[in-house]
């Protein structure tokens, strides 16, 4: 070729485009703790990134340097999604952080199954064992324990007294037989009985999942997951239970179009006492008073119902927390910060400021919300868990869960085609 | 041998290659010189272009023969799996079918109606500058922001269009907008009218104003009525504006995502869902990453074989002279 000039800048030009590419393609970089001159650096990642949790986190993380001088913390923070799309990316490339947030479950679990994941069992005895048992079940894998929670919730019926009183209901529906009636009544008394929020599919799947609990039973949700087989008549009868609340049309006006927590949303319609009741988790009443006025006094909490017949019970729960795994190889440090995070101390700290629910029982005292007293009542006296299913399943399975469900609330899909579709992927994902 | 003559062969020992003459093979080395040249500025942009451009889209095709999670390289092979799955998939099929109905809806209401505005905003109308700024606006807002503003205007009970029609006794008209699947396709197509007609307004206002006036003139002092003038006159020399921008919306139409996800992200249960919608779907919420990319190969054959066959049927026309090729004569 006559121009040299012109062939470099081609080469230029195609060194910066492999390298833009490189770039794309790896996308992360490995954790780069270590030792160094007697400190050892220890990462965290977390998704603390709104306040006051962020600058609560922070101080805590101070004052564990202080207790132990010989260690640094090195905060990663990162926004929910994009943690998720990372930490993918991460447990691909088989290098975690030291400390990372977790949800337990069906993800932890993966990364388990790599190797990548340091088993706790041993080194956070006994303090783990004092820790509230709902709470710490969803990072116990196989009799080990992977996680250490920081926080704990479940979903139920977040209702209006004031509502149910003009309805002419004296006490919270205990059967799903009661609920409906609860639900007829409140529509008779002109008032709309549920809020929902058909344009986020997730809202819709608490009903389904809580009602497979409450008829097929909790191991059977287990079990179902494992034999990539949803086809069970436990889980058809749950959808015909969902089949039959929809038929009473107890939503409110326009719900298959409505968000979650924009101002005409699920949130604020029970925030605003347009709609009687809705089925969230703990997080509800801050979500009610900030999309909506929010409704004080008259907000009060029901677990979901018993469906007679059902193998479930009343007091098995579904929700899910947070918590912290570390790597593999991850120092002693960082199980010293996990011990550290889930003591007494740290836990009524992180209650007061932070308003999450204690794992810790003697943190208890630190609970001072009345909605999240019951909550906490509720969670005590747990018989069962079930994580939420987008987290305990993979995440295809999670979502066409969600889009099935969300087409029998539409009426598109009858209870036997929910089970079938979830079935279906399930069987894909193998 | 009776061998047939064909013209052109030089096999045979009677065919023996005539030596070029001089001249001729100076312009050989001319033209190669001449193509080095030409090579050797296209080839940071060609690399580019290869690297960005026709890389990925070699590598959807390729990962959409594969079971794949987006990690790592694919490699549980399936075959045409993924595209024997897409073709049973009522959600895709309905894509398909929801992506006609849009084009069409676009041909035969929005491009017409923004025609009208044009013709109208083009006549000596006081304030007519205003108007077109007015009605181009929209265009200039972005998607998200239309998403989020008419997700407010439209939602049921408190929204501003069901206060409006209450207002005015037509209250029951309202209530369902986004929310029903009857509704929900209807309402999309409003807000996309309300935001893209302004942008073709402005090309056929364009292509109006390169219209000499002499020919209307002409054809009014020859008798013809307005229709006839704009009938026989305008709407001939507006034509390749009009294929433009025809070709423009169908374009638009299949590659529909943003909108859609901000306003309904395709539902309610999966009314208003796009091939685009659905690809997002599966790719980034599911991981199916080598489903999601058969899906997009397929949105990119459909947006293919429309844009190659506009070209060669519809813009041929239009296209002349504006390519070039190596003989410089514009063919």
């Amino acid at each position: 070729m006559g121009d040299p000039a012109l062939s470099r800048r081609g080469f230029l030009a195609a060194t910066a485009a492999a390298g833009l590419g490189m770039t794309a393609l790896s996308g992360c970089g490995g954790s780069d703790s270590g030792t160094s001159g007697g400190i050892t650096t220890v990462e965290w990642w977390n998704i603390s990134t709104t306040e006051p949790a962020k600058g609560v986190w922070a101080s805590l993380a101070k004052k564990f340097e202080a207790q132990n001088p010989k260690v640094k913390l090195k905060i990663v923070q990162l926004e929910n999604d994009a943690y998720k799309t990372k930490m993918t990316a991460l447990t691909a490339s088989g290098k975690l952080p030291d400390i990372f947030h977790t949800w337990g479950g069906g993800v932890l679990q993966q990364q388990v199954d790599a190797g990548l994941v340091k088993d706790l069992t041993d080194s956070t005895k006994p303090g783990a064992d004092g820790l509230l048992p709902v709470a710490k079940q969803a990072y116990i894998l196989d009799n080990k324990t992977y996680g250490i929670p920081f926080d704990i919730g479940m979903v139920g019926f977040w209702y209006n007294k004031a509502l149910f009183k003009r309805a002419g209901i004296s006490a919270p529906p205990a059967t799903w037989s009661g609920f409906l009636d609860a639900v007829k009544k409140l529509k008779a008394a002109g008032v709309t009985p549920l809020a929902l929020a058909g344009k986020e599919s997730w809202t819709g799947m608490y009903y389904w999942a809580y009602l497979a609990m409450r008829t097929a039973g909790i191991d059977a949700l287990k079990k179902a997951n494992d034999d990539k087989d949803f086809t069970g008549a436990g889980f058809v009868e749950a959808g015909q239970h969902l089949k039959d609340l929809v038929a009473l049309q107890p939503f409110q006006k326009g719900f298959l179009g409505a968000a979650y927590s924009t101002p005409t949303g699920q949130a604020a319609s029970v925030g605003n006492a347009k709609a009687a009741m809705e089925l969230m988790g703990q997080w509800a009443p801050s979500v009610e008073a900030d999309a909506g006025k929010g409704i004080g006094a008259d907000l009060g909490f029901f677990p979901f119902p018993a469906v007679e017949g059902g193998k479930g019970t009343v007091t098995e729960v579904f929700g899910g927390g947070g918590g912290h795994a570390l790597r593999a190889d991850a120092p002693q440090a960082a199980v010293d910060f996990l011990k550290f995070f889930a003591s007494e101390t740290t836990d009524a700290e992180l209650v007061k400021k932070t308003s999450v629910l204690p794992v810790v029982p003697a943190a208890e005292s630190a609970l001072t919300d009345a909605n999240l007293k019951l909550v906490q009542a509720q969670l005590k006296a747990a018989t069962g868990f079930q994580l939420y299913l987008d987290q305990a399943y993979a995440p295809a399975v999670g979502q066409q869960v969600n889009d099935s469900v969300a087409g029998l609330i539409a009426g598109s899909k009858s209870p036997a085609d929910v089970t079938q579709a979830i079935t279906k992927t399930a069987k894909e994902e193998q | 041998m009776t061998s047939t003559y064909l013209p052109g062969t030089r096999s045979g020992p009677d065919a023996a290659p005539q030596p070029l003459p001089r001249a001729g093979r100076a312009r050989t080395r001319r033209r190669l010189l001449h193509w080095l040249t030409a090579m050797g500025f296209q080839l940071p942009a060609l690399v580019l272009f290869g690297v960005l451009v026709l890389l990925p889209i070699l590598f959807a095709l390729y990962a959409s023969f594969f079971r794949w999670g987006g990690f790592g390289m694919p490699s549980d092979y399936t075959g045409t799996d993924n595209f024997t799955r897409l073709f049973q998939d009522d959600v895709f099929l309905g894509d398909l079918w929801r992506c006609l109905l849009l084009v069409v809806l676009s041909l035969a209401l929005q491009l017409p109606f923004a025609l009208a505005m044009a013709v109208l905003l083009n006549q000596r109308i006081r304030g007519r500058a205003v108007y077109r700024m007015l009605f181009f606006a929209p265009y200039v807002l972005s998607e998200a922001i239309t998403g989020v503003l008419f997700g407010m205007i439209f939602a049921p009970g408190d929204g501003l269009a069901d206060h409006l029609l209450s207002d005015i006794g037509l209250g029951a008209l309202g209530g369902k907008w986004f929310s029903d699947p009857s509704t929900v396709m209807a309402t999309l197509f409003l807000v996309m009218t309300w935001k893209y007609f302004g942008f073709h307004m402005m090309l056929y206002l364009a292509g109006l104003q390169s219209i000499p006036a002499e020919l209307t003139e002409a054809a009014t002092v020859d008798g013809a009525s307005p229709w006839q003038r704009f009938r026989h006159v305008t709407l001939p020399l507006l034509a390749p504006t009009l294929r433009i921008s025809v070709f423009l919306s169908v374009i638009g139409s299949i590659q529909l995502f943003d909108l859609v996800w901000v306003v309904t992200a395709g539902g309610p249960d999966h009314h208003s869902e796009t091939m685009a919608v659905t690809m997002f779907q599966y790719g980034f919420k599911r991981y199916q990453v080598g489903y999601a990319s058969a899906i997009s190969v397929a949105m990119f054959a459909v947006s293919l074989v429309f844009a190659l066959a506009y070209q060669r049927f519809v813009l041929r026309r239009d296209l002349a002279g504006a390519t070039t090729n190596m003989r410089g004569d514009g063919a």
